[in-house]
């Protein structure tokens, strides 16, 4: 299963290797990964696939949850058929 | 991959701009459950909706979360409760009653928001067991928490049925009056259609159409926060390009619908029916169609220039949605609910908007006279003419209308009503203090217009 997760928040040291290993010990591939400073606003674009026997959308996001709230991030993970379907003829 | 710029477009159309799918409507048929006795019948009709949708409210709890878009309500509409009052052996008021609750603890039973067809189409006449559901509505509605109830009273091919909206004058503030300890509540679940639809996930007029099938799922889009925020960017633009940014901004908001009606009916294994392409508005700041219409140069909802403004917004949102989706249904449009709109309150607090020009923008928008408080003296034979009048208006225009109206009991003009949740906050609006009275006890009907000779 594909899906997309955004993480915006002020930037500071750690958020890439935070995230990127907590979705290591998910068993989660990244597949593409996009990252910018907009202002002093840290925003990363990572598109991830996983084995849904492994994990779930609902597990993952409960997992970089814990992250979310120690950094004062803010994360979602969603499905990536919500994008192309908006955005994609 | 797919554009960052995208990405966060379509989060910030959810965090920031209240992009919802405001519902996933299941429709049932309970034709199979129609029999000579009540408590057979009853019991059908429990076992059938709590069977087939078992698994609607988790179904859409995990869409929600796998997709992160949030889906504020989960209904069912059923087959129109009148055709099972006809086929009961003596239909009477206590046994449509029994009806009522049985599909309020049914829909309990299984979490939904809602449940909608506890319904009679009389557009052309009463059968017995209409009539008597009609009459049991006020105590329906007043003795069960979510159901919800709609009757038509006529259609382009039928005309107006007037007996049943002089009726149906009486049946609101019956309503209302037993349920004067919440500022009669029972009549936001109540509305009175010309043209009803038969597969609106919206409510409190959807209902499972005599065309539709066993089981359908229906899903309503929301979004007219998005809709403004994208005109924002229009300021000091021709209506050309406001056409065209409202058409490109339904068209998105419609694909996800889509997106969510499909999971749904493969998740629940229930053929998908329609997306419903409504702006529906909610009394959060940020998520009311009368801001749109203030965004295109409207001092205030309700000034000269709002019909035109509505007119443009509600045709530009059916063109950019009905590509969006394979089946495109229900009411799709505008709603214009008075109660439910934070500019619209806003508007009808000041002054800006009435009554009257409330009924000339429903010439444009997407149903009807939506949610409006009335004093509480209003006369039952005022409501019905209110009625009347809505209903000429959509079957002269082979549109559907409505009127969802509450004679707040104890209240009078300029007073405010708290309903709250979706149902917002109402002000008491002015009625005209000249009585209908004679014209509404002739009764009979008013004969199917021609159409032809258009002028």
């Amino acid at each position: 299963m594909k899906a997309i997760v955004t993480v915006v928040g002020q930037d500071r040291k750690g958020i890439i290797a935070r995230v990127s290993g907590a979705l290591f010990e998910s068993g989660v591939n990244i597949i593409d990964i996009s990252q910018t400073i907009m202002g002093d606003m840290f925003t990363m674009i990572m598109m991830v696939e996983f084995d849904s026997a492994d994990i779930t959308v609902q597990g993952l996001t409960e997992k970089l949850g814990a992250i979310e709230k120690e950094m004062g991030l803010n994360i979602h993970v969603q499905r990536e058929e919500i994008f192309s379907s908006m955005h994609r003829i | 991959m797919i554009n960052p710029f995208e990405i966060i477009e379509t989060i910030n159309m959810i965090d920031k701009e209240n992009l919802d799918i405001r519902t996933i409507t299941m429709g049932i048929s309970l034709r199979s459950c129609a029999g000579p006795d009540i408590d057979t019948v009853c019991g059908k009709v429990y076992d059938k909706i709590t069977s087939y949708a078992k698994d609607l409210v988790k179904t859409g709890e995990d869409i929600e979360k796998q997709f992160g878009i949030p889906i504020i309500n989960k209904r069912i509409s059923v087959t129109p409760i009148s055709a099972l009052a006809d086929a009961l052996e003596e239909p009477t008021k206590e046994k449509c009653i029994k009806l009522a609750k049985t599909l309020d603890r049914a829909a309990k039973a299984v979490g939904v928001d809602f449940i909608g067809g506890y319904s009679a189409l009389v557009h052309k006449g009463y059968t017995n067991g209409e009539r008597v559901l009609i009459e049991s509505i006020p105590e329906a509605l007043a003795s069960t928490d979510i159901v919800c109830s709609s009757v038509n009273v006529g259609s382009t091919r039928a005309g107006i049925n007037m007996d049943a909206v002089r009726q149906m004058g009486g049946i609101v503030k019956k309503a209302a009056e037993l349920t004067a300890d919440t500022q009669g509540f029972a009549c936001a679940k109540l509305v009175v259609f010309c043209n009803a639809v038969e597969d609106n996930p919206f409510m409190a007029g959807a209902f499972l159409g005599e065309g539709e099938g066993e089981c359908v799922i229906n899903v309503g889009v929301s979004g007219p926060g998005v809709v403004k925020c994208a005109l924002e960017k229009t300021a000091g633009e021709d209506f050309g390009v406001v056409a065209e940014t409202i058409k490109k901004t339904a068209f998105k908001i419609t694909r996800m619908g889509q997106l969510v009606a499909q999971e749904a009916s493969k998740r629940l294994g229930v053929p998908f029916g329609i997306v419903d392409l409504s702006l529906a508005p909610t009394p959060a700041v940020g998520d009311s169609v009368a801001y749109i219409l203030e965004e295109m140069g409207l001092e205030k909802c309700g000034t000269h220039g709002t019909t035109a403004a509505l007119a443009l917004l509600n045709d530009a949102v059916k063109k950019g949605g009905v590509m969006a989706s394979g089946y495109v249904g229900g009411l799709s449009g505008a709603f214009i609910p008075v109660s439910e709109d934070a500019g619209m309150i806003a508007a009808a607090e000041c002054g800006a908007l009435s009554l009257e020009k409330l009924e000339a923008m429903t010439c444009v928008c997407s149903v009807g006279l939506d949610m409006i408080v009335v004093p509480g003296a209003t006369p039952a034979s005022t409501i019905s003419a209110i009625i009347a009048d809505e209903a000429a208006i959509g079957m002269i225009n082979t549109k559907t209308t409505a009127v969802r109206v509450i004679p707040a009991p104890g209240t009078k003009e300029g007073d405010v009503v708290e309903f709250g949740g979706l149902l917002g906050t109402g002000p008491v609006m002015s009625v005209s203090g000249y009585s209908s009275e004679k014209f509404i006890e002739r009764g009979g009907r008013i004969p199917a217009p021609i159409n032809s000779l258009k002028n």
